[in-house]
């Protein structure tokens, strides 16, 4: 219980670095962080105290096993966090060129 | 089998537009609106030779707990239906729009990439499928909103794609609950199961995906971003995101998982209805303060998606009547305004309402379907927004609501205000303006042309004969709530 709990803890930080932080790259380090806590959840759900390795030898007696499913439901999450992150990083650096800053109060073209 | 088409055609042709891609852009304009064409007119025929019943295909021919199945059900139809067309409308228009943005290509790959994702989300049976191709959707959405190379579209696409990756993190988050506690993922199974789990796990998961889908949707608490990223994209792409990404990643997913899979509690029925009705009011207020022609628009979508979701929290038949047929009329003309400012700000170069004027007569065809969507859209009958409006408002009261169908009628009102704004000042007003010397050419008025005739006939759904081909099967499916497990399961 106590896992997830720290777990939970660790996705409302990242929440909070997005909310309240003012630099565009501390806010990208954050959204990091929020994928990081939901894909801890899906391993921490898949986890079997002295579970073995899911995978089925021959001449083997079956034993209790890990969850191999959110592990591969991982490792696509990874790749799509890749993606988002590398999208955000080049457009910080596009703002950083047109702005001169990477501070969000100064960033204020639109409003409304 | 040609379930797989809709995924494939289009992320093959994107594959194709950017190997094609040489000095002129004619590839991705052929590709794109083959592509969209082809899905649109099998989309039809497929939700036609349907009739109410459903398709599901299993991916890899593995059976339902361990493959991925494809479910095409009339819901799932009609909402292709709408996707493919405004995407078919939108590759028209972009043909002139785009030129002068450069490197026609990319625009079309991710275009297309869009809506692969987008037809991905509306037919996968799976949730975590549901989730990949929604962030491919979204991802091509970020690029295009920062497509211009503009300070302000990459503010814009910036707002956008932090609020998108907080939301996907809520989602996924809630994903992984739901998997822990059902142990599976296909949605069908997942709605087998929850009978059979403590309550509180609804509560959780619904809060979590209600936080995420609500931001894709942008219904009022979490609207910021949309203003911003639907009014600095290129015209044709606001089109897009206002006309179906917000209605398929947002209204369409919510629909499915709350009303196919969690059987539609009503504590959540409770909370589609005050957001429904808050995003209404506030954001119809806002986009009568605007004085930019986009971003005028883009507060109106808020609060026509508001209608929307408050039907669906009354959730009689007729209510959910009145909200899937308003969400086709709103894809329709909400398109079309966002046509009809694109060739402003291409024939004049701006957008500011207070330096536009006289359009009337320099841009005969624009200001024409430009009154006829302004009509549509705050409901003057008999076109199609008159229709779908006046069911929401008769349902609200006969579900014992007077309450809400006065406040739906109070919205309309603002909604007219809103657009008699866009009319008075850059249709009617004496502002002497400068032509860029752009001419709207022949694909953005068939673009216009096409979508201001689904104006105009757009109630002709609801007559008898037709309702019952086109509406009803949708309907039963929305009503039928987990009638959606046994048409899957093949129970």
């Amino acid at each position: 219980m106590i896992l997830y709990l720290l777990c939970f803890a660790l996705f409302l930080v990242g929440l909070y670095g997005v909310i309240a932080k003012r630099d565009l790259i501390k806010i990208i380090l954050s959204i990091g962080i929020m994928g990081y806590a939901a894909n801890l959840f899906l391993i921490l759900f898949a986890y079997k105290k002295d579970a073995l390795y899911p995978i089925l030898t021959p001449g083997e007696a079956a034993q209790p096993m890990v969850d191999p499913l959110p592990q591969a439901l991982v490792l696509t999450s990874i790749v799509i966090e890749l993606g988002v992150t590398a999208l955000l990083v080049a457009l910080a650096v596009r703002l950083f060129q047109k702005y001169g800053t990477f501070d969000i109060t100064q960033i204020r073209r639109l409003r409304g | 089998m040609t379930l797989l088409y809709f995924i494939i055609v289009p992320l093959f042709a994107a594959f194709l537009v950017t190997l094609l891609a040489g000095k002129s852009d004619v590839w991705g304009r052929v590709l794109a609106s083959i592509s969209s064409a082809a899905l649109l007119l099998l989309a039809v025929v497929t939700f036609i030779t349907l009739d109410g019943g459903a398709v599901s295909y299993q991916m890899g021919d593995w059976p339902i707990p361990i493959g991925i199945p494809l479910v095409f059900d009339s819901l799932s139809g009609f909402m292709l239906i709408i996707v493919n067309l405004v995407a078919l409308t939108s590759v028209i228009y972009s043909g002139q729009y785009v030129r002068h943005l450069g490197q026609d290509f990319k625009y079309y790959a991710l275009f297309l990439f869009m809506l692969t994702g987008m037809n991905g989300v509306i037919l996968t049976g799976d949730i975590f499928n549901l989730y990949v191709f929604m962030e491919i959707a979204l991802l091509a959405a970020f690029a295009l909103v920062a497509f211009g190379c503009r300070a302000e579209e990459y503010e814009a696409a910036f707002k956008y794609a932090v609020m998108g990756a907080v939301s996907s993190a809520m989602i996924l988050v809630g994903i992984a609950v739901l998997y822990s506690a059902t142990s599976t993922l296909t949605m069908a199974r997942i709605a087998d199961e929850l009978p059979n789990v403590p309550p509180q796990v609804v509560l959780w998961v619904g809060g979590l995906f209600f936080a995420g889908f609500g931001l894709k949707a942008a219904a009022m608490p979490f609207h910021a971003w949309l203003p911003d990223a639907h009014s600095s994209a290129p015209a044709p792409i606001s089109a897009m995101l206002s006309g179906v990404l917000i209605k398929v990643l947002g209204v369409y997913a919510m629909t499915r998982i709350y009303f196919n899979v969690f059987g539609a509690p009503e504590i959540f029925l409770t909370l589609f209805i005050i957001i429904g009705a808050a995003s209404i009011i506030i954001s119809g207020f806002l986009a009568y303060m605007q004085w930019d022609t986009k971003r005028l628009l883009a507060y109106s979508s808020i609060s026509q998606i508001g209608y929307i979701l408050l039907a669906l929290g009354l959730a009689t038949p007729l209510a959910i009547l009145g909200a899937v047929f308003h969400l086709f009329n709103h894809a329709v003309f909400k398109s079309l305004l966002f046509y009809d400012a694109g060739s402003i700000e291409l024939a004049l170069g701006t957008r500011d309402l207070r330096k536009l004027g006289r359009i009337g007569s320099i841009l005969p065809f624009t200001s024409g379907t430009s009154i006829i969507a302004s009509m549509a859209i705050a409901g003057l009958p008999p076109l199609n927004g008159f229709f779908s409006k006046l069911i929401i408002i008769i349902a609200a009261v006969s579900a014992g609501q007077p309450l809400l169908a006065l406040l739906a009628v109070f919205g309309s009102v603002l909604t007219l205000a809103a657009v008699m704004k866009i009319q008075r000042y850059s249709l009617r007003s004496d502002v002497e303006v400068e032509p860029t010397g752009e001419t709207i050419g022949v694909g953005m008025k068939a673009a216009m042309g096409t979508l201001a005739i689904l104006c105009v006939l757009g109630g002709l759904l609801l007559l008898p004969g037709v309702k019952e081909i086109a509406l009803d099967p949708v309907v039963n499916v929305i009503v039928e709530k987990t009638g959606y497990v046994t048409m899957v399961l093949g129970r």
